[in-house]
C-alpha cells in the first residue's frame, strides 16, 4: 500500500483558561498519520494526549479551552477551519473514537440499537430496517454473541468488555478513515484488555482504518502499532518506529519510559523501575526542556530554552538537547 | 412489569393501615373530646349522644367499627356538620383541591422544565441569570405571602382578576390563576434549579461526549441524549413536590376561599370533630401515596436499569 498521508497535525496548540492561569495543555504538536497506519501516543497521565485528540475532533469544551493555533488537514483540508455542520459530517464518520470508559461512554437509557443505528443512518442516509441490518452485522464483527437478539438490550446488560465492543461497532459503522482510541482498555481487566486491543487491531487492518491509539502503556504500544510519538508535558519529545523505539530510546524521558515496564521475563529484579518525580505543571513553563528536574543527563542549556526537533536517522526525530550539535 | 405494579400497588396498603391505626390513637389520647362544652349537659344527654356515636363502646371495638367502615367507603357521621357524612363531605370537596394540586404540579413541572432546560443551555448568560433569579424569588417567598401580593396586584389594583370565586361563572379560569400561580411557585423554583442542575451534569457526561463525536447535531443531542437522563431526578422529586401541593393548598384555600377539603383540615381540628379529621387525614395520605406510587413506576419506566424485582 502507498503511504498517502491521510491526517497531518501541523503546530496543533490548544490552552485552557483557569483560575491559575492558562493550562498550555497542547503546545506545539506535529505529526503525520498515514492510511492504515497504527500510530501509537503515549505519555503520562496530563501530558495532552487527549486534549490533542479531542482538538483534531473540535470537542474541546470552549470555553475554557480555545484551539488557539495549528492545523490539523485531513486529506489536505483544514478541519480546524471548518463550522460545526461540516464539522459534524466528519465526526463519527470520516473520524471516530473510542474512550477509556465504556461503562459511562454509552447512554444508560437508550438500546444498544437505538445509539448504534442513529450514527449509522445520520451519516449514510439508510432507512430504518436497513440500518438495524447494518447494525446487527457490526455487532456481529465485533464478536458480540446472538446480536440479532442482544441488539435491543440496554448497555447495563453487558460486560465492560462487550460495551467495549459496542462502541468499537458504533465507532467502526460508518468505516471511518480515522479511528481514534483514547485509553481503550484502560478500565478494563487485563484479561479483556488483549482482547479488545486484538480486536481493534484485526478490523482496523480489515476495514483499512489508520488508528491513534492513545495509552499511557507502552506495553500496549508494542503490540499494536507502526509508529510511536511520545508526549511529554503538551508536547512530543520523539517519534520513532516502534521497533527502533524499543530498541533504542533516544529521549531520556522514553527510556525512562520503556524501563519501566514490567516484565515478566526478568524474574525477581525486585523494585519496578519508575520516572522520579512529578509531570510539570504546564501553567507558566517557563523556557527550558520541561523533562530537565526529572533527567540525569540534563545539562545547563535544558534549563534556558526548549530544545529543538532532530532528525535522526529512520524516519526518527527527537526533541532533546543531547542531539543537537550546536546548542 | 405487570408483577412489580402489583407488588408496588399492594405494598401501599400497609403503609395507610399504619397512618390510620395512629391517627386513630392520637385522636383518642388528645385531650377534650367533640361533645366538650363549656356548659356541662345532664350526664344522660351525654351518654345518649356517646351511645348514637359509639363512643360508650372499647376502644378496640370503635377502632374495628372504623376499619370496617373505611373498607366500605364509610367515614363515618360528621360530628360537627350533623345531617352529613364525612364521605359526603369529603367527595364534594376533595375533587376542587385534586383540580388545584395537579394543576398546579403540572404547571410547576411544565415551566419548571422548561426554565431549567433554557437556562443549562445558556449557562451563564442574561437568559440564565433571569431563570434563576426568579427561581430563588419562588423558592424564598412563601406561598401565604405570593398570594395575598397577587390579590392586591391583579385584583384589587388592576382589577384584571376577580378576587374572590372559584371556576364558575363564565370567566370561571380567571378565579384559577392566582391561587395556581401562588400554589405552584415555589416548586416551579425548586425544579427550575433542579433541572437546570441535572442538564448541565448531563452535558459533561461522558455519554454527551460520545454522542457528539458520533457527529450528531445540537439538537438532536438534547432530545435524545440529554433530556432523558436529566428528568430523571425532576420525576423523583415529583412525589415530595404533590405532598408539598397539596398541604400548602391548605393555606392557599383559605385565602382564595376555594371549597376544597384543606379548609376542615383546620376547622376539623378546633372543632375536634374525630370522623372527620381522621377522614382528612387518610384521604390526604392515600392521595401523597398513590402520587408516589404513580411517581415510581414512571421513573421505572424511563430508567432500564431499574429492575422489576
Ligand atoms: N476542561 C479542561 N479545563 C482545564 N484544563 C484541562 C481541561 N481538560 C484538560 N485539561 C488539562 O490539560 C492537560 C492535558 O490533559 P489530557 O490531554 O487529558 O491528558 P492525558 O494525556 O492524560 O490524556 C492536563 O493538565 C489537564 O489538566
Ligand atoms: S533536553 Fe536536556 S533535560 Fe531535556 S531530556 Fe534532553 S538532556 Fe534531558
Ligand atoms: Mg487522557
Amino acid at each position: 500500500m502507498e503511504n498517502k498521508t491521510i491526517l497531518e497535525v501541523k503546530d496543533l496548540k490548544t490552552y485552557f483558561r483557569t483560575d491559575a492561569g492558562i493550562v498550555k495543555a497542547v503546545d506545539g504538536v506535529s505529526f503525520r498519520l498515514d492510511k492504515g497506519e497504527t500510530l501509537g501516543l503515549v505519555g503520562e497521565s496530563g501530558s495532552g494526549k487527549s486534549v490533542t485528540n479531542m482538538s483534531i475532533m473540535k470537542l474541546i469544551p470552549m470555553p475554557p479551552g480555545k484551539i488557539v493555533g495549528g492545523e490539523v488537514l485531513l486529506d489536505g483540508v483544514d478541519i480546524l477551519k471548518l463550522n460545526e455542520k461540516e464539522m459534524s459530517r466528519i465526526r463519527g464518520n470520516r473520524i471516530s473514537m473510542i474512550f477509556q470508559d465504556p461503562m459511562t461512554a454509552l447512554n444508560p437509557y437508550l438500546r444498544i440499537s437505538t445509539q448504534l443505528i442513529e450514527t449509522i443512518r445520520l451519516h449514510q442516509g439508510l432507512d430504518k430496517a436497513e440500518a438495524r441490518k447494518k447494525a446487527i452485522e457490526m455487532l456481529k464483527l465485533v464478536g458480540i454473541p446472538a446480536a440479532e437478539r442482544r441488539i435491543d438490550a440496554y448497555p447495563h446488560q453487558f460486560s465492560g468488555g462487550m460495551r467495549q465492543r459496542v462502541m468499537i461497532a458504533i465507532a467502526l459503522s460508518c468505516n471511518p478513515e480515522i479511528l481514534i482510541a483514547d485509553e481503550p482498555t484502560t478500565a478494563l481487566d487485563v484479561t479483556i484488555q488483549a482482547q479488545i486491543l486484538d480486536l481493534i487491531k484485526d478490523l482496523s487492518e480489515k476495514l483499512e482504518t489508520a488508528v491513534i491509539m492513545i495509552t499511557h502503556d507502552l506495553g500496549v504500544v508494542a503490540g499494536m502499532c507502526d509508529n510511536v510519538c511520545v508526549m511529554y508535558a503538551g508536547r512530543i519529545v520523539e517519534r520513532a518506529p516502534v521497533d527502533d523505539l524499543f530498541e533504542s530510546p533516544k529521549h531520556p524521558y522514553t527510556n525512562g519510559l520503556i524501563q519501566s515496564i514490567p516484565r515478566l521475563d526478568e524474574k525477581g529484579s525486585g523494585r519496578l523501575f519508575s520516572i522520579d518525580g512529578q509531570p510539570p505543571n504546564v501553567i507558566d513553563l517557563p523556557e527550558c526542556c520541561p523533562f530537565h528536574p526529572r533527567c540525569e543527563k540534563a545539562m545547563d542549556v535544558c534549563t534556558r530554552k526548549y530544545p529543538p526537533v532532530v532528525s535522526l536517522e529512520g524516519k526518527r526525530e527527537v526533541a532533546c538537547w543531547l542531539y543537537e550539535e550546536n546548542k | 412489569m405487570t408483577k412489580y405494579i402489583l407488588k408496588r400497588f399492594l405494598g401501599m396498603i400497609p403503609t395507610l393501615l399504619i397512618i390510620t391505626t395512629v391517627a386513630f390513637i392520637i385522636m383518642r389520647i388528645a385531650p377534650g373530646g367533640p361533645f366538650d362544652r363549656e356548659r356541662a349537659i345532664p350526664p344522660a344527654v351525654q351518654a345518649n349522644i356517646e351511645a348514637k356515636y359509639h363512643l360508650d363502646e372499647p376502644l378496640i371495638k370503635q377502632y374495628f367499627r372504623y376499619l370496617g367502615g373505611i373498607i366500605r367507603g364509610d367515614f363515618g357521621p360528621s360530628y360537627k356538620y350533623k345531617d352529613q357524612t364525612v364521605t359526603d363531605l369529603i367527595s364534594n370537596s376533595l375533587p376542587h383541591s385534586l383540580l388545584l394540586g395537579t394543576l398546579a404540579l403540572m404547571a410547576a413541572t411544565f415551566f419548571g422544565v422548561l426554565a431549567g432546560i433554557i437556562a443549562a443551555l445558556n449557562q451563564n448568560t442574561w437568559l440564565d441569570y433571569t431563570a434563576m433569579s426568579i427561581a430563588v424569588f419562588g423558592v424564598s417567598v412563601p406561598a401565604f405571602v405570593i398570594g395575598p401580593v397577587l390579590m392586591l396586584i391583579f385584583a384589587m389594583k388592576l382589577k384584571i382578576l376577580p378576587t374572590s370565586g372559584w371556576i364558575t361563572g363564565p370567566d370561571g379560569w380567571k378565579t384559577v390563576l392566582m391561587p395556581l400561580i401562588a400554589l405552584s411557585m415555589s416548586y416551579f423554583a425548586s425544579i427550575a434549579r433542579l433541572s437546570r442542575s441535572s442538564v448541565l451534569e448531563v452535558i459533561r457526561s461522558d455519554y454527551v461526549r460520545t454522542a457528539k463525536a458520533k457527529g450528531l447535531s445540537p439538537t438532536m443531542i438534547i432530545l435524545k441524549h440529554v433530556l432523558k437522563g436529566a428528568m430523571l431526578p425532576v420525576v423523583s422529586y415529583l412525589g415530595i413536590a404533590y405532598s408539598g401541593i397539596i398541604t400548602g393548598s391548605v393555606v392557599i384555600e383559605q385565602i382564595f376561599r376555594i371549597p376544597g377539603l384543606g379548609r376542615f383540615f383546620v376547622q376539623s381540628s378546633l372543632n375536634r370533630d374525630y370522623t372527620m379529621i381522621m377522614g382528612v387525614i387518610i384521604v390526604y395520605s392515600t392521595v401523597v401515596i398513590l402520587m408516589n406510587f404513580l411517581v415510581d413506576i414512571l421513573y421505572s419506566f424511563l430508567d432500564p436499569r431499574i429492575s422489576y424485582q
